[in-house]
């Protein structure tokens, strides 16, 4: 950038907060439409079975209810059959078989597929009609886990012979005909849990009959994508399709892709020529949001005497729910790929397999597949050392990717040909740093120790964070006559701050103060085209497109000066305030956009990702009477090469390390064997609560800036939950070593610790 | 005796209203609905997540888990009613300085429950502080900033009178 | 998941609001906090015809100390008992198990008549009276009828109130200042309900031997009670580590825990062994004598 930066960099406070503080955002339910009506969705209560018989005549008897709708009317409306929702990540034909259709037509294949929609007057006479909808379902045995998937003798789609979507390979070197002094195998897994926003689900859909066209408010993440599904099953151009975001209560990965509801909702508002309102309750929003993180393995590591990693080998098993949903594959590749981490790994040869289950479809939330695969492989790196005798630092100090070897490329994956190169980074400096702030050293004669009736235990880990690409950002920047400033991107908040560190950029950009710039975002009523938040990308996707327009519109402010100035445009120069000026002659804004205003567009794009990365510790204290794991303190470092607002910074890591402990410590998703779901409340889902870690230090650096965007920034967001359950399993395992003690699964609850401990007397 | 609808009459930030609901709306929804103030949100519908949180005669209150009519003749304030016209209170100033919030839906949950507490204990620690807090969930920020948030704020609380309608 | 409709009452008695109850025929409920019954109606699990709201009724909010012990009106609420000065002298126990209760929120609605005719097998208050030999007023058309605690609770969500009936009162014994208490309870994080939960108390004779030990257990079982093996191995006993020890081993036998999403019977049963050692272990220091944390 050829501005002075005063706003990047800076701890600026929030502009979003003026209106959140008040009470005044306004979220998806907050919105009132004249004339609105009120959905609520029949879910079903039986995990696998033939459909019968939905009748719903009692239902559409029940007072304010205005339509009952089933997979029947849904198929009479489109081309003849319900639609299914399209894959936005990976569409590969083998995944496309599995696609779910918006609405259960002859089976039902989880406990919460939609099987009716009822809307009426208010939400809770809607409810009263759900409760007279008889059902007929002829059950069928469950698919209850992954083992029963592979086994495939009782399959979800007896068309297409198996329940196996589709195998992932991660493979470099040759891993097979390795041979190595020492080779330890181990299985390990990762529990289903989820994003559970603390804001449900909800839509508002209007349709303008006159116009010919849709608006629905609720969008997040990706309106972009989400319109253009929702147009082609409507039938419309995508014209006709406005996605509106607005106040958005956490995001993670979770909310924006696309849902039955997604298409349920707008259909229904067209059908009955009413706004339609859903809100998800929280009973629903557990059941049917994006399920995440169930895994196992089997993994295989070979080193050298010295403790050089020679290979990594071995398989991994994602339980992938009942269809394959839009980003549903996406955690069973990462699994595969970045199983290596920031590790020098010569030889690697990693397959995951996606098996479908009756139970919820799974996404992507925050971190996807490198959470399981941090988990996975920092466990067994922990083993290694130990059968070695070799200090757990030392060992992944001598196995990680120097400076020197940037870029470093790691597996490769099969389907998809995907490559990938860490692009930038001095892993040693973040885990050095991290073992201060811990006061690794000091602390190390409490490895194992027992103390006031708890055992003591420190565990590290080092991570490698992926984000910020994907297809490309579009920003346009406008000049009112008035001399105010519009800046619109594609990108979405999803909570993260992203008005204010977009206005930070542009502030700088325009040499302007922040208060002159309005910002827009997301909603596909402001940009022709735009891709959204995910994987990590707003801030360096969006902010970069911001500072291509930006310098666009500089450019048609010397262009518009020049002709009043009597100069060539190269000759004008642009001081503060976008003020034009050649010798003594020089024009305000204002004065330039006056008739009629200026405007600019940019784009940035980048097909390379950015690769923030780090290290983590933990202390822990184990109770091994009630198995209860106390974190003492956590600690994260992480590189993210350039800071645009380090309180928002620090604010994503610290949320994202808690989020990790919740998945680590407390969080589960639990089906039992018939497939039905046991966690329907937040009295089950177990989430942290202020007291539970108060102990957490994030470190945010800037060591090493990437090459790949004009901000040099790398994506940020969700380095500080992938090591989380790796570094704290590490921990208590530390902590137990003297009672022979190896957690291999996560949580890591209170019962499973002092079972372990039981099954090793 | 028996209703299926009430009017009910009360105090909504400082305002005498009036209003005729259904016996199975809760006071939430009512807020939420009825009077259109939108910031106390609706998270959960059990008494578990806290966005819900409104004062209700001095004490802080799940709204969810109160049904309209239960607050006929009492004194409810909600987040609207803790922001003055323009700007912002102490403790709002100090959630901003202390990025407290990032996707806003827990805040106006934790912002009645801090100023319950303050009011009535302007000398809480840190440790109660979070032993208040965990009856309100957030997602986003792990809690530590928001615990900072409220620790600061405790100085505007210290010279104030106790809010109206609590007792000993 | 919006409320089932129901008819709403809001009597100004107590002989109203009976007669409103009785009016049901086992359709109507009463209403206090509505803590715990109002999520069990928004998962539709119950549907009330007819809610009572005893909000009006007089006299069913006081604490009264005097010789015959603490008695706790039915629609006192757990903010009531945390501002009663007078308790952490007069019934330290319930002070330290009313702590657990909930949240701060919740603190403010929730009664203790609400959370006694509810009967979670991991409640406090209920534990509480079982393991003091409470004895709760039932007030019904007959007129009113007295019931100890341990007769009360039947099992998990079941008591022997009847649909016409309401708890209007409950009476802890009197608390001699020099007992020895302890109280323990483990959650998953704080104030979450108890996967186990021990109250233990007794006397000492001139010998500084336990007399009067009472051992009471709730959130490992399916109703509260005093687990008389475990009080056997402390009665007429010097309270030390190994008599803790099997006191907590004979408390762990005795339990019938159940098996449910958060723990198994046999994680139970260790937790009952190990809370007794640590309520036994907490009773004989003297801390315990001070105003409870």
């Amino acid at each position: 950038m050829d501005t002075k930066d005063r706003l990047v960099g800076a701890p600026v406070e929030r502009i979003e907060d003026l209106r959140l503080l008040r009470g005044r955002g306004q979220f998806v339910d907050d919105l009132h439409r004249e004339g609105m009506l009120h959905a609520a969705i029949l879910r079903s209560s039986i995990a696998h079975g033939r459909i019968r018989l939905i009748d719903v005549k009692a239902a559409l008897a029940m007072p304010g209810v205005r339509g009952v709708f089933t997979a029947a009317d849904i198929a009479q409306s489109s081309t003849g059959s319900v639609p299914k929702i399209p894959l936005r990540l990976s569409p590969l034909p083998e995944l496309v078989a599995f696609e779910q259709p918006v609405m259960a037509e002859k089976k039902v294949r989880y406990v919460g597929e939609p099987l009716a929609l009822v809307v009426a007057d208010s939400l809770a006479l809607a409810e009263d009609a759900l409760d007279v909808i008889e059902v007929d379902i002829e059950p069928l045995p469950a698919v209850a886990n992954r083992h029963a998937s592979g086994k495939d003798d009782i399959l979800l789609f007896e068309e297409h012979g198996t329940n196996h979507a589709i195998t992932y390979t991660a493979r470099k070197g040759d891993a097979a005909s390795v041979k190595a002094p020492y080779v330890r195998r181990e299985k390990f897994s990762v529990q289903r849990h989820s994003a559970v926003c603390l804001e449900p689900r909800g839509l508002l859909a209007v349709w303008d009959g006159q116009q010919t066209k849709l608006t629905v408010s609720g969008a997040a993440k990706v309106p972009f994508v989400t319109r253009r599904a929702l147009a082609r099953h409507m039938d419309l151009p995508d014209e006709c399709v406005d996605m509106v975001e607005v106040d958005v209560g956490g995001g993670f990965g979770v909310r924006g892709e696309f849902y039955p509801e997604d298409y349920l909702i707008p259909f229904a508002a067209r059908k009955l020529n009413r706004p339609v309102k859903w809100t998800e309750d929280r009973r629903e929003n557990l059941l049917a949001s994006n399920h995440s993180r169930e895994a196992d393995c089997e993994i295989e590591i070979a080193c050298d005497t010295d403790g050089t990693i020679l290979a990594l080998r071995g398989r991994v098993y994602v339980d992938a729910g009942a269809y394959v949903r839009t980003s549903g594959s996406t955690p069973a590749r990462n699994v595969a790929q970045f199983l290596s981490g920031p590790y020098r790994i010569p030889n690697i040869h990693v397959e995951s397999d996606l098996l479908l289950t009756n139970k919820m479809p799974i996404g992507t939330y925050r971190g996807p597949g490198r959470f399981e695969a941090d988990f996975f492989r920092e466990r067994l790196f922990d083993m290694a050392a130990k059968d070695l005798g070799i200090d757990p630092v030392e060992f992944r100090r001598r196995n990680l990717v120097s400076k020197e070897e940037m870029p470093y490329e790691i597996a490769t994956l099969t389907p998809l040909e995907k490559k990938e190169r860490f692009d930038s980074g001095d892993y040693r400096i973040t885990l050095d740093r991290c073992l201060a702030e811990i006061g690794w050293r000091e602390k190390a004669g409490l490895q194992g120790q027992l103390i006031d009736g708890r055992y003591h235990g420190l565990g590290i880990g080092c991570f490698i964070e992926g984000g910020a690409a994907g297809p490309r950002e579009n920003a346009r920047i406008e000049v009112d006559p008035d001399g105010a400033i519009l800046v619109y991107v594609g990108s979405s908040n999803l909570g993260q701050g992203l008005e204010t560190v977009c206005v930070q950029i542009a502030a700088d950009a325009l040499q302007m103060p922040m208060d002159r710039i309005r910002f827009f975002h997301g909603s596909t009523t402001y940009m022709k085209e735009g891709f959204g938040s995910f994987h990590s990308r707003s801030v360096v996707m969006g902010g970069s497109a911001i500072l291509a327009a930006a310098n666009a519109l500089k450019e048609s402010v010397q262009k518009a000066a020049a002709s009043r100035l009597g100069c060539a445009a190269t000759d004008v120069v642009i001081g503060q305030g976008l003020s034009a000026s050649f010798g003594r002659k020089s024009l305000t804004l204002e004065e330039l956009a006056a008739d009629g205003g200026l405007s600019a567009e940019g784009s940035f794009e980048n097909h390379l990702h950015t690769y923030s990365y780090g290290a983590a510790a933990a202390h822990v204290a184990v109770d091994a009477r009630t198995g209860q794991v106390e974190v003492l303190e956590y600690v994260t470092v992480e590189d993210v090469g350039r800071i645009i607002n380090p309180l928002t910074a620090n604010g994503q890591s610290i949320g994202a390390v808690v989020q990790g402990l919740g998945g680590t410590l407390l969080e589960h998703l639990v089906y039992d064997e018939d497939g039905q779901f046991l966690t329907a409340s937040l009295a089950d889902y177990l989430m942290p609560t202020a007291p539970d870690f108060p102990n957490i230090k994030a470190i945010t650096l800037e060591n090493s800036p990437s090459p790949n965007n004009p901000l040099g920034a790398k994506g940020l967001g969700e380095g500080g939950i992938v090591p989380v359950g790796g570094v704290v399993c590490n921990a208590v395992a530390a902590a137990l070593c003297s009672l022979n003690v190896t957690p291999r699964e996560l949580p890591l609850s209170p019962m499973k610790i002092w079972q372990l401990i039981e099954d090793a007397r | 005796m028996k209703h299926r609808t009430l009017s009910i009459r009360f105090e909504l930030n400082g305002i005498q209203v009036e209003a005729q609901v259904p016996a199975r709306m809760t006071l939430a929804d009512c807020l939420r609905h009825q009077f259109k103030l939108t910031g106390t949100h609706v998270g959960c519908e059990h008494g578990v997540c806290g966005t819900c949180t409104v004062i209700v005669d001095g004490a802080a209150v799940r709204s969810c888990l109160m049904l309209a009519v239960q607050v006929e003749g009492a004194k409810v304030t909600t987040v609207e009613g803790l922001s003055p016209e323009d700007g912002l209170t102490p403790l709002q100033a100090a959630f901003r300085k202390h990025h407290a919030l990032q996707c806003g839906f827990c805040t106006p949950g934790m912002l009645t429950t801090a100023h319950a507490l303050l009011t009535d204990e302007p000398d809480a620690d840190k440790a109660r502080i979070r032993e208040v807090l965990s009856g309100n969930l957030c997602r986003c920020t792990g809690y530590i900033p928001i615990v900072e948030a409220i620790y600061e704020a405790r100085t505007a609380y210290a010279t104030r009178d106790k809010l109206p309608g609590k007792g000993a | 998941m919006k409320l089932p409709g129901f008819e709403y009452a809001c009597p100004a008695t107590l002989a109203e609001a009976l007669a409103l109850l009785a009016s049901g025929g086992g359709t109507a409920k009463p209403i206090a906090g509505g803590q715990s019954l109002l999520p069990t109606m928004a998962y539709r699990l119950a549907a009330p015809a007819l809610l009572v709201d005893l909000r009006k009724v007089p006299d069913l909010n006081r604490i009264a100390i005097g010789d015959d012990g603490v008695r706790l009106g039915a629609t006192v609420r757990w903010r009531d008992i945390e501002d009663d000065a007078r308790l952490s002298e007069a019934h330290p126990l319930l002070v330290a198990a009313i702590a657990h209760v909930a949240h701060y929120q919740i603190r403010n609605r929730g009664t203790v008549g609400g959370s006694l005719a509810h009967a979670d097998p991991a409640a406090e208050m209920p534990g509480i009276a079982v393991s003091c030999d409470a004895e709760l007023t039932l007030a019904g058309p007959a007129g009113a009828r007295v019931v100890p605690a341990s007769k009360f609770f039947l099992g998990p969500l079941s008591t022997a109130l009847a649909d016409d009936e309401l708890v209007v009162e409950v009476r802890l014994p009197p608390w001699p200042a020099k007992r020895r208490w302890g109280f323990q309870e483990f959650a998953r994080r704080r104030n979450d309900f108890a996967l186990a939960g021990i109250a233990v108390f007794y006397d000492l004779d001139h010998a500084g031997c336990a007399t009067n030990a009472h051992v009471g257990v709730f959130g490992a079982c399916n109703r509260a009670q005093r687990l008389a093996q475990a009080e056997a191995a402390l009665e007429g006993r010097i309270i030390d580590a190994a008599v803790a020890q099997s006191a907590g081993r004979a408390a762990a036998a005795a339990v019938d825990p159940p098996e449910d999403l958060h723990a198994s019977a046999a994680y139970r049963r260790a937790l009952v062994a190990t809370l007794v050692e640590r309520a036994l272990k907490q009773a004989s220091t003297e801390a315990t004598q001070d105003k409870n944390e």
